[in-house]
């Protein structure tokens, strides 16, 4: 007799029903296609979209299908040669006015896709596209919450008619790290100026100590402190980076933090790094300032002696220096928005300011009409250089004025910013937009898939798993005859429940994923063959056919357990440490372990059961 | 249809040297090849640029070479890729240098040769990102090691049965090596994770033969160790040979099919899984057996006795 409980049979049924939805979508595979989409972000409308389209097919470049998605074209295509030459065409007429990415469009039937599910995300090893690995430079970070901390020190002991010597901020470098110090010359009362400073170093570690002539105070920031800062540099640079990511117009972008102080960017069918790498990676703002109009820039360049109160630029971008008022009017955090468009006196930014640099531009320009301001543009980078055979790098700050014009009329959070070109309007307007980052961010890996090589990646692996499957199952059949034919049922399964999970999780699918599906497969059949030789033995000694297969899957239950268990010590493991594509094979081949384990324990005891279970005499079993 | 009949009788214990002789062999010349000529580590280890580029039409591996060099890339190694027209280039790792000056400069130079030159793969690693990388699966190998040794000694309660099975362990991680130092395959992180997948997958085996050694040492406590050992090895060995041959199967498929960006890994997925099959079924076993094995150490009689006290 064999029997096998009824809530089991409904679990493995339900179990892979399920499975079956989930994994659907995966096998009606992918379009390729590009995306259009206008560079100053308005929507493309259905007259453009039939302008290119109409474009596209006088090229002779044949279109499956077009629609209208989230205000972007989306054009498929029947092959990839046809999307790469649409892509060409595309850049070439309409250079100025739209943005291209390539990407895949599933052929997921609507009903499927209004149920949420979705097929697997590909991996750039096999869509094509460029990933990039950024470096935080945290330690900067916290230089700047030191410098926040030593400003307001500076000014709340100016406040109680402190006199201090020096204020500076220590960062790691130095003996004492990431500190505060201010040091108060003999005739100064340090009580008073602990008591000042009460407010403004809330939270740091603060001691003090005297020196040969006067005293020092000193407010350490702790590693809780330290760990804030840097987590919220990261954050704020991810977020950054997202914006820009979104302005560039890429399909399905990822932009995720890498250990402690990396970010990768993944930007499936991006081909060009060049233009999407000087965006990303550039730290910009804004200051707008009053000119100070009763100095002479010229003679304070020569001279050397700035007046107080104003700093002299001498990179400006209309060739003269000029002195501008300490003073900041607004800067580019507090923007809202900026679009780039056109103005009388040629392309012009449309800069949007919060209430509150409003309410300081409206005081103003009130005040000042008929003087002149200035827009400073500063853009931080990392540079690079050899000393002494050590690579050092440091942050360098280039300062701006791109833009001086006399304030016309009053105004307060909504006004232009004329003489650029228009790219430079354009780029202006996306950098301002897409705000700043918290720190300078570097580049320390990139790797870059061309699309057709991406899927050529896809079908080499499909057809690896198509003929390796096949290997199997047939060498199965012929070996296990009845039995191989329920293995094969059983691997089948576990391949559509691996790829349901995997959807699931929406894990992005690599190339070594790919290969871990094979190698799942191949090592399913471990407890299948387990199994059988054991139902085999049983029979050779002479058991019933039905306790042979019962005797089977209890004998060579501890076996199956025990070998997998060494399989998914070392998927775990690069679950953990690995990265990219090696962490998608992890994942596969931990996954994989499960399914298996359950398929060929759960399923084909199942499946067995139905065919030689009951009360029914059975000669031989076909094994 | 069955390869093996039910009573193979293959003396293993007995012809114990001349296996181990074999596998003494095969480690000397896989760590003398990779102490003497290393790996061929690929730039996610060693930082630098790595590209494929396809022109339209056949294209002299020299001229690309002569190419890049006279454009100031020191030391490019040039290396046609599929066919005539497709080119795998490396270059060593420059901290002066970004990676996107590299790319602008290499996709330069190309174009000098041929206009309708195509990127089709640019990978840049910096030099920082190649240790990191080094250091991880370094500490990838250690923690799966720590991991299965923990394993193994939780799972067999004798030293004699865990030293064989870490024997055999470290056995088939070393010969791939050796084969990827011999023939100076790529060695990338993809290689580094079949290795570990080796390490997991081929102590299965092991455990195998181990849980049949103690069911047959349960029910012939007199039988001398030898002959157990040597029953328990015939009667699980169609078991091995055919989970082996049919994973086998998809590794071959992937070996040929699976296109360039595999190769690495699935020959380290076949050597490792050749070796691994080899040394659970020929090494293992053999040093528990010359480490004193009996019946006694799987069972201990004062055990035994107690319970037999029950009824």
């Amino acid at each position: 007799m064999l029997e096998y409980a009824r809530w089991k049979y409904i679990l493995v049924a339900a179990v892979l029903l399920l499975a079956l939805l989930f994994a659907l979508p995966n096998f009606f595979g992918e379009d390729p296609a590009l995306q259009v989409a206008r560079k100053d972000h308005t929507p493309v409308g259905t007259e453009a979209s039939a302008a290119v389209q109409a474009y596209l097919s006088s090229r002779g470049i044949h279109l499956a299908k077009s629609y209208i998605d989230s205000d972007r074209l989306m054009l498929r295509f029947a092959s990839v040669s046809d999307q790469l030459a649409a892509r060409d065409a595309v850049n070439e007429e309409y250079k100025g006015t739209y943005i291209t990415a390539l990407s895949f469009a599933p052929r997921t039937p609507e009903l499927l896709r209004a149920l949420g599910l979705r097929p697997m995300p590909l991996g750039l090893d096999l869509r094509g596209g460029l990933y990039l690995l950024y470096q935080v430079d945290v330690n900067s970070a916290v230089g700047q919450a030191l410098d926040g901390y030593a400003q307001d020190a500076r000014r709340a002991l100016a406040a109680a008619n402190i006199p201090v010597k020096d204020v500076t901020s220590i960062t790691v470098a130095s003996e004492r790290p990431n500190a505060v110090r201010i040091v108060l010359p003999p005739e100064a009362d340090v009580n008073a100026a602990r008591a000042a400073l009460s407010q403004p170093l809330q939270g740091l570690t603060v001691t003090t100590e005297s020196l040969a002539s006067g005293s020092a105070i000193t407010g350490v920031l702790t590693t809780a402190q330290i760990r804030e800062r840097q987590d919220y540099a990261i954050q704020q640079n991810i977020t950054t980076l997202r914006n820009r990511v979104n302005e560039l117009g890429v399909s399905e972008p990822i932009v995720q933090r890498q250990g402690i102080d990396r970010i990768n960017v993944q930007l499936p069918g991006v081909q060009d790094s060049a233009d999407v790498k000087d965006i990303l990676g550039r730290v910009a703002t804004l200051e707008f300032r009053l000119e100070d109009m009763q100095n002479n820039a010229v003679e304070a360049e020569q001279t050397g002696h700035v007046p107080l109160g104003s700093k002299l630029y001498t990179h400006t971008r209309f060739g003269r220096p000029v002195l501008l008022k300490r003073e900041v009017i607004a800067t580019g955090d507090q923007l809202t928005n900026a679009t780039s468009g056109q103005s009388q006196e040629g392309p012009a930014v449309n800069i949007k300011l919060d209430a509150r640099a409003g309410d300081n531009m409206l005081r103003t320009t009130r005040q000042n009409v008929n003087k002149r301001m200035a827009v400073v543009l500063i853009e931080k980078r990392r540079e690079s250089s050899d000393v002494d055979g050590k690579k050092v790098s440091r942050e360098v700050t280039d300062e701006e004025v791109i833009n001086d014009a006399t304030i016309r009329g009053i105004f307060s959070n909504n006004f232009q910013i004329t003489g650029l070109g228009a790219g430079e309007a354009r780029e202006l307007a996306l950098l301002l937009r897409s705000g700043s980052l918290a720190t300078v961010i570097y580049e320390i890996e990139e790797r870059a898939v061309g699309p057709s090589l991406g899927r050529e990646n896809i079908d080499k692996g499909v057809t690896a798993l198509i003929v390796g499957m096949a290997g199997v199952f047939v060498f199965m059949a012929l070996y296990y005859k009845t039995f191989g034919l329920v293995a094969d049922i059983v691997l089948l399964a576990n391949v559509v429940l691996l790829t349901a999970l995997l959807s699931m999780m929406r894990a992005s699918l690599s190339l070594p994923g790919i290969a871990g599906i094979i190698l799942t497969v191949g090592m399913a059949v471990d407890a299948n063959v387990l199994i059988y030789e054991r139902i085999r033995e049983e029979v050779r000694k002479g058991v019933s056919p039905q306790a042979a297969i019962r005797a089977g899957f209890e004998k060579a239950f501890s076996a199956i357990a025990d070998s997998n268990v060494t399989t998914l010590i070392a998927g775990v493991v690069l679950w953990v440490l690995g990265t990219g594509p090696i962490r998608g094979f992890a994942i596969v081949l931990t996954l994989g372990v499960a399914t298996s384990m359950f398929t060929s324990l759960m399923g084909s005891r199942a499946l067995l059961t139905l065919m030689y279970g009951g009360r029914r005499k059975i000669a031989r079993l076909s094994i | 249809m069955e390869f093996f009949s039910h009573q193979t009788s293959y003396p293993f214990m007995a012809t114990r040297k001349v296996w181990y002789t074999l596998s003494a062999v095969l480690m000397i010349v896989a760590l003398g090849s990779y102490f003497t000529r290393g790996l061929n580590l690929a730039i996610d280890f060693t930082g630098g640029v790595s590209a494929e580029v396809s022109f339209p039409h056949p294209v002299n591996v020299d001229d690309v070479r002569a190419r890049l060099t006279s454009a100031g890339f020191r030391e490019p190694q040039v290396q046609n890729f599929g066919s005539s027209r497709d080119i795998s280039i490396r270059l060593p790792p420059d901290a002066t240098q970004s990676a996107t000056a590299v790319r602008a400069r290499l996709e330069g130079s190309l174009k000098e040769l041929d206009p309708g030159v195509q990127v089709a793969q640019l990978d840049v690693v910096g030099p920082q990102v190649g240790n990191e990388l080094r250091s991880s699966a370094i500490w990838a190998l250690f923690f799966t090691l720590l991991g299965i040794f923990a394993y193994i000694a939780f799972r067999f309660h004798t030293w004699r049965l865990s030293l064989g099975a870490i024997l055999a362990v470290l056995h088939d991680p070393i010969l791939v090596l050796g084969f990827f130092s011999l023939t100076q395959m790529s060695f990338d992180l993809a290689v580094v994770a079949a290795i570990l997948a080796v390490i997991g997958y081929s102590l299965n085996d092991t455990v195998v033969v181990f849980d049949r050694i103690r069911e047959r040492f349960e029910t012939n406590r007199r039988s001398p160790a030898d002959q157990v050992l040597d029953q328990s090895i015939n009667q699980t060995l169609s078991r091995t040979i055919m989970t082996k041959v049919v994973t086998s199967i998809v590794v071959v498929a992937l070996l040929f099919l699976g296109g360039p960006v595999l190769k690495g890994f699935s020959a380290a997925l076949l050597i490792g899984i050749i070796a691994g099959t080899y040394s659970s079924i020929y090494i293992s076993s053999a040093i528990a057996l010359d480490c004193g094995l009996t019946a006694e150490h799987v069972f201990p009689s004062v055990k035994k006795t107690a319970l037999d006290l029950q009824p």
